[in-house]
């Protein structure tokens, strides 16, 4: 039987074991220092298991003897022959060499992953999520503004019109900030009618479904031949039916989108007349419904 | 003896527009919206008569015969203001054959004389939006992207190919015989469930700029070498799970090939 050696091989699959090990390390690192950068926490992931998949790619091209050895079978089972199949398969593992080496990099490979698989269960503990999440710049009195920091004015609103407002010298990214603004007819409100002067009404921007933004208003032209008036969101059209607190009337959202109450001030610009009714942010199927 | 008919003229069209009753829901004007201001000349006052001939023969069978519509059938034109009936006639989703169908883009069943007529007309009805006027090349293909991105696609698709809202297609955008004007109208009246912008949310330049924007979207710039049907995410991600997955199959049989002995 051949003894192939390759030291190279084995020094990649070591190399290749240790950053995969690293990797897994940097993901556990950054999970609890960084949990919210998904991005990087998916590459340092990514990257250990590719050079994970690196290791066991080379280690079966260059590193394990890729001789066959056959048995010969011509009667059935003879000891004597079975037992030199076996030294032989025994020996062929003498063909590797830093044996030790090798399986202490896969130990640090095993144990990273380990670990970084394991690491996420702390998400399932108690936490402070549920503060980030009900977090809101919105307080009574804050104005609304455009994307270009403008007061929104009632004025420039009308009856079947629609707009993005965000709350004045807040951070616009944050989950609870951006809100969408329609105006239908008073007589159309059904509910809560004290949050929706002259019918101008704000609602979180966050799809309650998965989180995506609504950027979809219809309003009809004769309601009696077409559809109520409602906010669509663009990615699995969950509607939301802006004359009942955006009640959900279609799609997989849960819940309704969370009402921001608006009254209007002295400068006839629209503020907020407290913070959310609901919580923000999306909810996956029936999950925090009602709450 | 000639300013002594013009006043009677002028106060019998003014008592014609206070005449016509409360408006129902318009969208794009105020509720209850101001009478038109009566015709200046002669020549308005015979297209505007005109207008009403056409009117009574092909669309008050829904919208009345005196314009103020039909309860579950057909909305009053009172207030809708010449935007609105030049949009609707000129892409030809008016005359409707059926009420509760959702108008869509045909060829028009007027000329261009009689629509402008049937403009007049239901202009006169009461005040709403008039015709608005667009100039393209003042507009800023950039500025029109980023507007179109924040106003229009997320029914329209941002490469505007059309898409859905629960309860109505979102026409597609990308079709050559779409005006610059049309799209103005569009914008300003909101036709069936889109919703209208006024000139706070979308100034006359923005629409100079959406409108350079939407016509360059008949003949896109398609950087990646193909543009997929311009209707986003859907056939993108088809091509991740054909193709990638495809690529991802001879990738795992390579290395899983032994070395021949």
């Amino acid at each position: 039987m051949k003894q192939s050696r390759s030291p190279i091989g084995e020094l990649v699959v070591v190399g290749a074991l240790l950053v995969a090990g690293a990797c897994a390390v940097a993901f556990v690192l950054l999970y609890v220092f960084d949990s919210l950068n998904a991005q990087l926490l998916g590459l340092s992931l990514g990257l250990a298991l590719a050079f994970l998949a690196l290791a066991c790619v080379v280690a079966g091209k260059k590193v394990v003897d890729q001789t066959k050895g056959v048995e010969e079978r011509p009667e059935l089972v003879q000891e004597d022959v079975e037992k030199e199949v076996a030294e032989k398969t025994v020996a062929l593992r003498e063909g590797v060499s830093r044996r030790k080496l090798i399986i202490g990099a896969g130990a640090v490979a095993g144990a990273g992953l380990g670990v970084a698989a394991i690491a996420p269960l702390a998400s399932l503990g108690p936490d402070n999520v549920s503060e980030i999440l009900k977090a809101s710049p919105w307080r009574k009195g804050v104005p609304l503004v455009d994307d270009s920091g403008r007061p929104l004015s009632a004025d420039q609103f009308e009856v079947g019109s629609w707009s993005t407002a965000f709350p004045q010298n807040a951070d616009k990214k944050a989950l609870g900030a951006s809100v969408v603004v329609v105006q239908i007819l008073e007589s159309e409100v059904l509910e809560n009618k004290q949050w929706a002067p002259r019918g101008i009404m704000a609602y979180s921007k966050i799809c309650t479904h998965a989180g995506c933004a609504i950027s979809l208003f219809r309003y009809p032209t004769y309601e009696p031949t077409s559809q109520p008036p409602a906010l669509v969101c663009p990615c699995h059209y969950s509607t939301f039916d802006v004359r009942k607190s955006a009640e959900v009337v279609f799609g997989p959202a849960g819940r309704p989108l969370p009402q921001l109450p608006l009254s209007i001030d002295a400068n006839n610009n629209i503020v907020a007349a407290g913070g959310y009714v609901g919580n923000i942010g999306p909810a996956w199927w029936g999950v925090r419904k009602g709450t | 003896m000639l300013m002594v008919v013009l006043a009677v003229v002028c106060g019998a069209g003014a008592i014609y527009g206070f005449a016509v009753g409360p408006a129902g829901a318009q969208k794009g004007t105020s509720v209850n919206p101001a009478p038109a201001a009566p015709p200046t000349s002669s020549a308005q006052r015979a297209q505007i008569q005109r207008g009403r001939t056409l009117f009574l023969d092909g669309c008050s069978s829904c919208h009345g015969n005196d314009a103020k519509g039909k309860q579950n059938i057909a909305p009053t034109l009172v207030g809708a203001g010449s935007a609105a009936a030049d949009f609707y006639l000129t892409t030809g989703r008016m005359p409707l054959s059926n009420p509760t169908d959702q108008p869509t883009r045909a060829p028009p069943a007027y000329n261009r004389q009689d629509i402008d007529a049937l403009d007049a007309y239901v202009g006169s009805l009461g005040q709403g939006p008039a015709i608005p006027r667009v100039n393209i090349a003042m507009g800023n293909l950039a500025n029109g992207l980023s507007s179109f991105t924040l106003h229009c696609a997320g029914c329209h698709q941002v490469g505007a190919a059309g898409g859905i809202v629960t309860g109505a297609i979102a026409p597609p955008l990308n079709d050559k015989d779409i005006t610059p004007t049309q799209i103005a109208e569009a914008i300003r009246i909101g036709p069936y469930l889109m919703p209208n912008f006024n000139a706070n949310q979308i100034s006359a330049q923005d629409i100079n700029d959406i409108a350079r924007y939407v016509r360059s979207t008949v003949h896109p710039d398609d950087a990646g070498g193909w543009g997929i049907g311009h209707i986003g995410p859907i056939p993108e991600g088809m091509i991740a799970w054909f193709l990638a997955i495809v690529s991802l199959l001879l990738v795992a049989r390579l290395i899983g090939e032994r070395e021949p002995e």
